[in-house]
């Protein structure tokens, strides 16, 4: 791994990807930003991590359940759970188009 | 001195002793609230009927004294935003554990304070509401992300404070305030119903005005909690009886005071100062040259644990975040900040393919490198102690254009905190010119926050750097 430019094509990219609307302006930057993180993180290739584990749970703790049985106390109300959003219609969250029609 | 003055453990004190009523401790309060809060920019909501509550709670553990709870848990009765304008005018429909203990203790909530929108900083300068400034010297940073808990403490517009941390949040702000601030072992604390950041290192813990304090408050939240499956089903230490006990053979390791960053540094050479201190206490004190890579594979060392940080914090920011689409809750992703934008596009960069390797595996292999010498060293000391800042509170202005700042300021803080350590802030020594302090960092082994606070009461105790004492 070695440190390299990223462009704001490749920023384009990754603001499509994560749903984040930015201006040209804004790609400059991150570009930028990105290409000093390059050289951040560029020391971990440097670690020599023979025979060690991911970590996935820093206490070391595994397979944590419960019993499956609903807790009534904590459910919602139908008036409940639509009373943040911006906008409902017969008591449902409205939702952006995703199919197309034709 | 006004009863908003007094330490937590102190007024409950003289609450019960019926020298102090509900009535003059809250008129108190509130009269430094319409006093400071215009220009230090502390809570974004208060509760007007705070007063109410607390009279019904004289019997209480905490005795109906007023908090100042860092506005990414979720309250019932006030707004939570996370200081992002995303969540603005938000009611949750639900209540974070922490406080729900704090209030089944006697705790009321009295205000929400200003953050890092999101808890992405180290400033609270990317708060979408403005920044807040520091109560010792207002031309400075409070530190972040938990800047405003720490400065509401700091300004005596609470008795005490609930913050979080990932890797410094807690810490660093109360170095630079000059107030006590405790993250403890990840898992100790519930994280149910606190707006996430990267949930396999967020702590939430209290921020006080003194160790005592910080022991109290640590004893009414801590626990498992069947809403957060990663708390975990050990025994509370009796934190608040032990404090006193002293550190009479304690072996202390000192460490990362000699960082090229740090050396011949104010933070540095109070760290020294107390570990001749720590000396004359009767603990066994040692320098641990953890600033450069010990022998092969014993890298304990900032520098890695800043790329760990980056890679895994912004990681789990991106998939956190993804949840906010403005359908549910909350305005849509046009409403994120400049810095909540640049992080969850940098996570889903590091997540990306755009790395030649698997940068996020190599992470977290290069985390359980650290978790294990960590583990190793702690067999051979109980406390490990560096600074938490590596200097004084910055001034107004420092964390913009730079993308780094926050790793720079916690560079310290993280390698413990990638492995999931308690540790604690103490102030370490005051500078009577700007009024601003430095703070110092205990560290123990998981699990043993008994141990790193009677080492911090003990400094606290023999030393002068506490400014309610």
């Amino acid at each position: 791994m070695q440190s390299k430019k990223v462009s704001t094509h490749d920023v384009a990219h990754i603001a499509d990807l994560a749903h984040i609307p930015v201006t040209e302006e804004e790609k400059e930057n991150l570009a930028e930003a990105f290409t000093t993180t390059y050289g951040v993180v560029d020391i971990l290739s440097k670690a020599n991590t023979k025979g060690m584990t991911q970590t996935q749970q820093v206490t070391g703790l595994e397979n944590v359940t419960r019993d499956d049985v609903i807790d009534e106390t904590r459910m919602f109300s139908q008036e409940e759970a639509l009373r943040n959003a911006t906008t409902i219609h017969n008591g449902y969250f409205v939702v952006e188009q995703v199919l197309d029609k034709s | 001195m006004k009863a908003n003055e007094l330490t937590l453990t102190n007024a409950i004190k003289k609450l019960q002793s019926k020298k102090l009523s509900h009535k003059e401790l809250y008129e108190d309060i509130e009269e430094a609230v319409k006093r400071k809060n215009t220009q230090l920019n502390i809570y974004l909501s208060v509760d007007k009927q705070a007063q109410q509550k607390a009279e019904k709670l004289q019997q209480s553990v905490l005795a109906g004294m007023p908090f100042a709870v860092k506005d990414n848990f979720l309250t019932v009765e006030l707004p939570t935003t996370a200081s992002s304008k995303v969540l603005e005018g938000f009611m949750p429909p639900y209540e974070s554990t922490v406080t729900k203990n704090l209030m089944k203790n006697g705790g009321v909530v009295f205000g929400k304070t200003n953050l890092d929108a999101w808890a992405h900083g180290s400033s609270t300068e990317t708060s979408d509401f403005g920044p807040t400034k520091n109560p010792r010297n207002p031309e400075y940073l409070p530190g972040g992300s938990s800047g405003g808990s720490a400065a509401a403490v700091a300004a005596d517009v609470c008795l005490a404070a609930i913050g979080s941390e990932t890797a410094g949040s807690i810490r660093q702000p109360s170095s630079w305030c000059g107030c006590v601030g405790l993250k403890p072992t990840y898992g100790r604390v519930s994280r149910a119903g606190v707006v996430a950041m990267a949930s396999s290192m967020d702590s939430p813990g209290p921020i006080t005005k003194c160790v005592e304090d910080a022991a109290l408050v640590f004893s009414c939240i801590a626990g498992k909690d069947r809403y957060d499956a990663t708390t975990v089903d050990a025994p509370i230490p009796d934190v608040v009886h032990t404090l006193k006990d002293g550190i009479k053979g304690y072996r202390v390791g000192i460490c990362y005071v000699d960082h090229e960053k740090l050396k011949g540094t104010p933070a540095a050479n109070a760290v020294i100062e107390a570990g001749k201190l720590f000396e004359s206490l009767g603990a066994i004190v040692s320098y641990i040259p953890l600033s450069q890579q010990l022998e092969k594979n014993k890298i304990l060392t900032p520098d890695y644990a800043i790329g760990i940080y980056t890679v895994v914090q912004r990681g789990e920011v991106s998939s956190n975040l993804a949840r906010y689409d403005g359908i549910r809750y909350g305005a849509d992703r046009s409403k994120f900040g400049a810095e909540a934008k640049r992080r969850i596009m940098l996570g889903t960069f590091a997540l990306s393919k755009y790395f030649d390797e698997n940068i996020y595996e190599k992470a977290q292999l290069t985390r359980s490198l650290y978790i294990k010498n960590f583990e190793q060293l702690l067999t051979q000391y109980d406390v490990l102690v560096s600074p938490s800042s590596p200097g004084f509170a910055q001034k107004l202005g420092a964390s913009k254009n730079s993308p780094m700042f926050g790793e720079l300021e916690d560079m310290l803080m993280e390698p413990t905190s990638i492995s999931g350590l308690p540790g604690i802030n103490v102030p370490s020594y005051h500078d009577e010119t700007t009024n601003l302090y430095l703070g110092m960092n205990i560290v123990s082994g998981q699990w043993q926050e008994e141990k790193l606070l009677r080492a911090a009461y003990s400094f606290e105790q023999a030393t002068k750097w506490n400014s309610w004492k």
